[in-house]
């Protein structure tokens, strides 16, 4: 049981999964006896905009919103994103960010991108998990779990591997259960 | 049972729980799951279904229907956005006059800072006031659950409709959820209308006797609102200092009192209308400062500080001079609030500026709108691009950036008749399937009617997309699946008196841009179909047939 509340912050492209994620870390942190709550953005926002959406889990938790400089861990599916959450992160955030790049009209290229990260002097770790997804399992679109499955070897999130698999078969259509399970095993097993 | 559920299914579970058996509404986010969802959890394991769910036209019809079913005797849960309110309020007002006979609540769901909505930023929370219709703020699921149970209760009580006011953080918000699961499937109970003219027709000089009778229902309720356990008060009595507070901003306080290490005595309010009045004076007497914590506009600031003089309490209420009316409330803007009246310290988190390029919405990969967009400009590039509600709204975007006007669903098409007669300019109404026979089509009439020559291009989608694919009366299919009558577009717009009409495929461009061309000659309104899948729909149907 860990004693102050967890919170963390999801970013990335309307589109790319974010809320599938959510369930399932929200599923996670339920399944391990913790109160959470979590918030979300529906409709216009996901078309193709920026995303963000708040988990906190622990033993109480009031707001579902994380405060600026109050995460612990941002997970950003996509690298401009990922940036774009480095100035609300705290000293004691950790960001890790999916190595993707998804242009839009007048978007920073991948260089800029890379460099304004490193100036940021955040604690940032990007993660080739779209194209881990694309080269083994040949779907991007689980690259979400494989993300989670980063945070969970890294010990970078207090969830255990075993809650996250059952939240998995909870949240996770039949259809796609095995797919899920193994993009969030890819990081552990792949190291 | 306890499981972690969203604020929209948490209302869909009370309202089974409380049995309910007629469904309505019109899809708008951030209230659309509540239509949706139900309509796909509420056929049992044998097939059948004992509740009826459908998506309305619009929400006025919506409303009506339920009101149909309340007058049969039937449950009914009728759910809106914000704006869905506005449409709806012609058939709001006299229920509350006539009442409801079967219990009936309206879920009504605004989006402070407009995550997903254009028009405006608007506080439903005063339709109360106009309606006098009893309003009820959940802060979390939880309460989504509880609240639609007690609401339910009390209109079962009082025969009145009963609102249950939400905001996007409220219906997109997850929590674990005590609820209790009910056993689905069984056959359609129908209910039976009791002709009773005197209750249910506000004819005059009956109507002015129904005004008599609500104001009295609503002093009744006000008398069990004083009792309701959801007008709660926490924290140590003994401070000076006090909070009230109500909706999701309940939640944001209660982390800020954390944030700053404060215990001082919170009000949290669950009904909005009518307010408990007395407990709200017993509340504010024994303090000296009392903060109001609400979204948007300070109407419960303004009761409180009118009771506040009335009952002569020495007491001195901040609220919207510390927490902006615009936009959502935090933690953060909470405790700022909070740092300036309590004179404990508070620092924010640091925020770096970022400057970087804003990444908005834009229209899907393989989206049929984006051959329509730039034929538009290209044939007519001076002339008046009016839009509408809907994906077509993305042509305010880049790179599009064509959209001159927009209001509200159906407005592009009214806008453009009253350019028209009072210029000389080209005007291009551009409009969804769904937006159309929303509202529309009474728009189209008028122009016919009133003689002036807009063209309007439809872009028919063949779905209501932008709010998650709800099926509308141009598919041929219900809400539940069920097969019905398919509305062709340009058969209704024959019927209205149109006399130039094209129904195309928008992938060819060149005729697309010749009809456009043809079209904007016309002395009369014409119409253009742009019929064409969406690509998400078009992708998720291969996808099943797979």
């Amino acid at each position: 049981m860990i004693n102050k509340n967890f919170n963390i912050v999801l970013s990335g492209v309307g589109g790319q999964g974010i809320i599938t994620l959510l369930q399932v870390i929200d599923e996670a942190a339920f399944v391990e006896g913790y109160d959470v709550k979590s918030s979300e953005l529906h409709g216009l926002s996901q078309r193709g905009g920026s995303v963000e959406a708040h988990i906190r889990f622990g033993k109480k938790v009031n707001s579902p919103m994380v405060s600026s400089g109050t995460a612990d861990l941002v997970i950003a599916l996509e690298a401009l994103e990922g940036l774009r959450e480095s100035g609300k992160a705290g000293k004691d955030t950790k960001i890790i960010i999916n190595e993707y790049f998804l242009p839009f009209l007048n978007s920073l290229s991948k260089e800029e991108i890379t460099q304004r990260l490193k100036d940021s002097k955040k604690n940032f770790q990007m993660v080739p998990a779209s194209e881990e997804c694309k080269n083994k399992l040949q779907n991007e679109v689980v690259c979400t779990l494989y993300m989670l499955g980063y945070a969970v070897a890294n010990n970078l999130i207090p969830l255990k591997e075993g809650s996250v698999l059952q939240a998995i078969k909870n949240v996770i259509p039949d259809r796609y259960l095995e797919l899920n399970e193994k993009a969030f095993l890819l990081p552990k097993n792949g190291k | 049972m306890k499981k972690v559920l969203i604020g929209n299914d948490a209302i869909i579970k009370a309202a089974l729980v409380s049995g309910v058996s007629f469904v309505s509404g019109y899809p708008g986010c951030p209230a659309a799951e509540i239509g949706d969802d139900f309509a796909k959890i509420v056929k049992g394991p044998d097939g059948y279904s004992n509740v009826y769910v459908e998506w309305a036209t619009n929400e006025k019809t919506g409303l009506e229907s339920a009101i149909g079913a309340s007058f049969s005797g039937l449950k009914s849960l009728v759910s809106m956005k914000s704006f869905g309110i506005n449409v709806c309020s012609d058939a709001l007002l006299p229920l509350a006059y006539t009442g409801t006979k079967a219990p009936m609540v309206i879920v009504i769901a605004d989006d402070p800072s407009c995550w997903s909505s254009a028009q405006t930023e608007q506080n439903s929370r005063g339709y109360a006031y106009l309606s006098h219709i009893p309003m009820l703020e959940p802060s979390d699921p939880q309460e989504c659950y509880d609240f639609t149970k007690l609401a339910y209760e009390m209109s079962e009580k009082f025969n009145t409709p009963v609102i249950l006011h939400t905001t996007t953080r409220v219906n997109h918000q997850k929590m674990p959820v005590v609820f209790e699961e009910i056993e689905r499937g069984g056959q359609f109970k129908k209910g039976e209308f009791v002709k009773n003219h005197h209750q249910f027709s506000t004819m005059p000089p009956r109507v002015m006797e129904m005004k008599k009778e609500l104001l009295e229902k609503v002093k009744k309720i006000q008398a069990y609102a004083e009792k309701a356990k959801i007008n709660k008060i926490t924290g140590n009595k003994k401070s000076k200092v006090g909070i009230i507070v109500s909706g999701v901003s309940y939640l944001h306080t209660m982390e800020a009192l954390d944030m700053m290490d404060l215990d001082i005595p919170v009000l949290k309010l669950g009904f909005f209308y009518p307010l408990p009045k007395e407990k709200i004076a017993k509340f504010l007497s024994p303090l000296k400062k009392v903060l109001v914590v609400e979204e948007l506009d300070g109407y419960l600031e303004r009761e409180i500080a009118g009771l506040a003089g009335i009952e002569k309490i020495k007491v001195e209420i901040f609220g919207k001079d510390l927490l902006s009316e615009i936009g959502e409330l935090d933690s953060e803007k909470i405790a700022v609030a909070l740092a300036k009246i309590t004179g404990k310290k508070f620092t924010a988190g640091k925020v770096s500026k970022m400057d970087l390029p804003k990444r908005t919405a834009r229209l899907c990969e393989g989206c049929p709108y984006w051959y329509v967009f730039p034929v538009l400009k290209r044939v007519a590039p001076d002339a008046i691009f009016a839009g509408d509600i809907g994906c077509n709204m993305i042509a305010g975007l880049a790179p599009h950036n064509m959209q001159d006007t927009l209001f509200c669903m159906g407005a592009s098409l009214g806008i453009s008749h009253g350019i028209k007669k009072s210029t000389n300019q080209k005007v291009i109404s551009i409009m969804g399937d769904g937006t159309f026979f929303h509202s529309g089509m009474s728009s189209l009439v008028n122009s016919v009617y009133n003689g002036s020559n807009p063209l309007l291009v439809i872009l028919d989608n063949r779905i209501t997309a932008m709010t998650g694919h709800q099926p509308n009366p141009g598919m041929g299919k219900t809400l539940m699946g069920d097969t019905t009558e398919e509305l062709r577009i340009e058969e209704i717009a024959k019927a209205c008196g149109v006399k130039n009409i094209k129904v195309l495929d928008p992938i060819n461009m060149q005729e697309l841009e010749g009809t456009v061309r043809e079209f904007l000659s016309k002395d009369e309104p014409s119409l253009i179909v742009c019929k064409r899948i969406c690509a998400l729909l078009a992708k998720r149907q291969a996808k099943a047939t797979k």
